[in-house]
């Protein structure tokens, strides 16, 4: 193999290479790089003097916090006690004494959904089951994660008739282990592949993730008067 | 403890009254459901429905339980399934016979050698193949192992809902050492497609039979030493002597078969009294209980255990040499270094992988002994090469019918504990 | 399994018992026995269901082991219903079966108890299955609903005619049409 000059010849075009066309000064500025992880009222526009020095510190810090927390979240999943159907009895050998699923963090099984931020969808979900999925699905606190465990709930399976329907029809799902049902080292895979996204990735809201902003499910019709706060909240924050 | 709705959700116009009923359970449903309940104008003693489930730690897989209490005493329970409603049956119309084996396999997700096992007996009936001897010992030993395993989830997930949380991981200990010996055999560990119409899909391997013996010199010490943690328990014993007793003619009118029946001192049971598969080969005794209650219920599938190990000993020191396979070419597929030489084998194989091989038209049940009881399977053949009906009949469906009868008058305690006796597993419940 | 000629006895017991000539077909509750590969199965009106299996019962075969229903569309009459007895102290198994058009598919239930004698409860769950998925009305059943499927949905699932549904596989040249137009 040659070495091949990075100007000339045939393929790289030195003004495509941004790495080290970039400076601080750009990327602090927010330009359309930057344009998705700025705050609504930040966007569009050039940052200087005190903005930009607070903008610089603001992000800093959050960023390494935001990586802190997620290294934290990362390691200490609580997974719903959730089974469903032969995937579940897998699902326990990944919990049991050969495929340990407690050397990484995860043996806390809640059984409640208020107390889980792990979904571990396993196994086939029929039309009946659906919707008290979804339900239990949104009990939960964000920040939230779903693993489709197995072939069923992620495309049709083995079974590809009017009974089921494949779980990325009704909920958002960040990661899919297929298999028959997977072997308990194919889910831990599927979990270690979550726990990465979500170290790597210190945007946590997933309806951003998902387009997902106003999916919410509103549950009466009057406002509360929490509510005002908590959107104004949310607005001044950002993402 | 409930999992249900308070009352209201989504503000839609059209709700079915199914729908509307769901997500309010309140008093006012109940009058519907029990129109003889004895309700004292008393408000202290109001009857109270509680929703268990479908998503619940206690119930095994997705059951919903309706429990109308007085206080902490059950006064009535409703069963509500269909949550893994996976139309098996339907899927099985569409394919053909040898294509039903892995769908028919994940009806009753921890048994899954014997759905297989009914099934293919089923289709060997119509058809008239014979299995031969080394290949029903095969399919003996690995319906034995399968035996086994399911009772050590069932230990391990019952002990769970008594508050036994080792228990647990030591039945998972010794079941990995079972899937170790499936993969083996067949490559896969669970719902491993290795019965096939006409005895089994390969011989075991080199290495099987050493490994199988050890398993069977520790399974009975591991046995014991459940034996010793449960029995010695005061808590256990306490939760399940004497709680939910149902006696034997009750039982048989609701149709209940396998551990329950035989807990409840009717020793009935399909390897001895309608021998199939080489069982009349083997020396074996079968557990009965006396009282019918949850301990009894217990001890009968920790016995069973023991007997398993049994049967697979000798069916492994009688193993007869021989094809493990039938030899007839028009259901089995003959072995690969016959295509290159034998043009016959050739088209045999092509006409068995593409269209498979036809089944006179007829209809005919077949019943074998799962763990959970009398596991039938109908199939009904128009003579072609997809089956025009299969249907499972699935021990835990209709024993979930005595559930009510067993829980009637008892604690909410004892009724966890009784629905974990009763081994559901809402897979062959829902199919 | 009674023999081929056992069989045939008990049909003609079942005839006896309700007053119809032994031989013939008119009238009688039996229609036709089948004995095949060793099995025996009766094939009776469906109005006589009831009785037949009383009287099966009192000649032995006091277990109930399966309710479960068979399409045979499309030769009319099309839903079948099937009863499997087993008679444990003779180690006996004989299967009752009923035919009914689509158009009318009741027939009464077998497990509430009636003015004739005791049902059998273990056909609760297995009637509700076979109404669920074939749409037989069974009358006298105290709660016919829906069991698998939920309550409120439309056609039963395991009639031929129903389609087995479920999703499209997307391959590479189906892909832009296979699911639909995208909002």
């Amino acid at each position: 193999m040659t070495r091949q000059p990075l100007s000339g010849g045939d393929g790289v075009d030195p003004a495509r290479l941004r790495v080290r066309d970039l400076n601080a000064r750009q990327l602090l500025r927010g330009g359309e790089l930057q344009g998705a992880n700025l705050p609504a009222h930040l966007r569009g526009r050039e940052l200087e003097k005190e903005e930009l020095e607070r903008y610089v510190a603001e992000r800093v810090l959050t960023t390494s916090l935001d990586k802190a927390v997620a290294w934290a979240r990362s390691n200490s999943f609580f997974p719903l006690a959730f089974g469903l159907a032969c995937c579940a009895m897998e699902q326990f050998h990944a919990a049991g004494p050969r495929m340990d699923i407690a050397r990484f963090g995860y043996e806390a099984f809640r059984a409640s959904p208020r107390q889980a931020d792990l979904i571990i969808l396993a196994g086939r979900v029929s039309i009946k089951m659906a919707p008290i999925i979804r339900r239990l699905y949104d009990q939960m606190l964000e920040p939230k994660w779903a693993i489709s465990m197995g072939a069923c709930c992620s495309s049709m399976g083995v079974f590809n008739n009017y009974a089921l329907v494949p779980a990325d029809k009704f909920m958002p799902v960040d990661v899919y282990v297929p298999g028959c049902p997977p072997r308990p080292e194919a889910l831990m895979h599927g979990v270690l592949k979550l726990r990465k996204m979500v170290q790597d990735d210190p945007d946590m809201g997933w309806r951003d993730r998902y387009g997902a902003r106003g999916t919410e499910e509103v549950l009466s019709q009057e406002p509360r008067p929490a509510d005002a706060s908590a959107t104004a909240a949310r607005e001044t924050a950002g993402a | 403890m409930s999992t249900g709705e308070e009352g209201g959700g989504p503000s839609t116009p059209t709700l079915s009254e199914y729908r509307r009923r769901e997500q309010s359970i309140t008093l006012a449903p109940l009058q519907e459901q029990l129109p003889g309940a004895a309700r004292k104008d008393d408000s202290r003693e109001e009857l109270l429905t509680l929703n268990f489930g479908p998503h619940h730690p206690a119930t095994h897989g997705v059951l919903r339980l309706l429990v109308t209490l007085q206080g902490e005493v059950v006064r009535d329970i409703k069963p509500i399934i269909g949550y893994v409603h996976t139309g098996i049956e339907k899927t099985a119309e569409d394919k053909s016979y040898w294509k039903v084996i892995p769908v028919i396999e994940r009806m009753d997700y921890l048994s899954y050698y014997f759905n297989a096992m009914a099934f293919c007996s089923a289709v060997e009936a119509l058809t008239e193949v014979e299995v031969p001897k080394r290949g029903q010992y095969l399919r003996v030993i690995h319906l034995e192992l399968n035996r086994i395993a399911s009772h050590l989830i069932w230990l391990g997930t019952s002990a769970l809902d008594l508050g036994a949380v080792s228990i647990f991981l030591y039945c998972l200990r010794e079941r990995e050492l079972i899937l170790d010996l499936f993969e083996m055999s067949s490559g896969q560990r669970m719902h491993t497609r290795y019965f096939q119409v006409g005895g089994v899909i390969e011989d075991i391997p080199r290495g099987f039979e050493a490994r199988l013996r050890k398993f069977l010199e520790v399974m009975p010490e591991r046995a014991d030493q459940y034996g010793a943690i449960l029995n010695s328990n005061e808590i256990v014993l306490q939760r399940l002597r004497g709680t939910c007793p149902l006696d034997a003619e009750t039982l048989l009118s609701l149709g209940v078969s396998g551990p329950l029946l035989r807990a409840a001192g009717n020793p009935w049971d399909l390897r001895k009294a309608d021998p199939y598969s080489s069982y009349e080969d083997f020396d074996f005794k079968i557990p009965v209980g006396t009282v019918g209650d949850n301990y009894d219920r217990f001890a009968v599938r920790l016995a069973e255990i023991y007997e398993s190990v049994k049967i697979i000993g000798q069916a492994l020191d009688g193993l007869p040499e021989g094809p493990h396979i039938t030899e007839d070419r028009k259901f089995a597929l003959p072995p690969r270094h016959e295509l290159a030489t034998s043009m016959e084998a050739l088209i045999h194989h092509f006409k068995l992988v593409t269209e498979g091989f036809r089944v006179p038209a007829g209809e005919i049940y077949l019943p074998i002994e799962s763990p959970r009881g009398e596991l039938g399977c109908y199939v009904r053949s128009d003579g072609s090469s997809k089956p025009a009906r299969v249907h499972m009949r699935d021990p835990s469906f209709v024993n979930l019918q005595a559930v009510s009868h067993m829980v009637k008058g008892s604690y909410i305690a004892d009724m966890i504990a009784t629905v974990a006796m009763l081994d559901p597993i809402l897979g062959g419940i829902d199919r | 399994m009674p023999d081929a000629t056992g069989l045939e006895l008990i049909a003609q017991e079942l005839r006896a018992a309700q007053g119809a000539p032994p031989r013939t077909a008119s009238g009688s509750p039996v229609i036709e026995t089948i004995f095949f590969r060793g099995r025996g199965t009766l094939l009776i009106e469906p109005a006589h269901i009831r009785g037949v299996l009383a009287q099966l019962r009192a000649s032995g075969y006091g277990f109930l082991a399966s309710v479960h229903g068979v399409d045979h569309y499309p030769a009319e009459p099309r839903l079948g219903v099937i009863y499997e007895l087993l008679d444990m102290s003779r180690v006996d198994r004989i299967t009752v079966k009923l035919l009914l058009h689509s158009e009318r598919p009741e027939v009464d239930s077998v497990y509430a108890d009636g003015e004739d004698g005791p049902g059998w409860p273990t056909a609760n769950h297995q009637e509700r299955e076979v109404y669920d998925m074939f749409g037989v009305i069974f009358r006298g059943h105290p709660d016919l609903r829906r069991i698998l499927m939920p309550e409120d949905y439309e056609g039963h699932p395991q009639r031929r005619d129903f389609p087995v549904g479920g999703e499209p596989v997307v391959f590479t040249h189906n892909e832009r049409t296979a699911l639909g137009t995208p909002k």
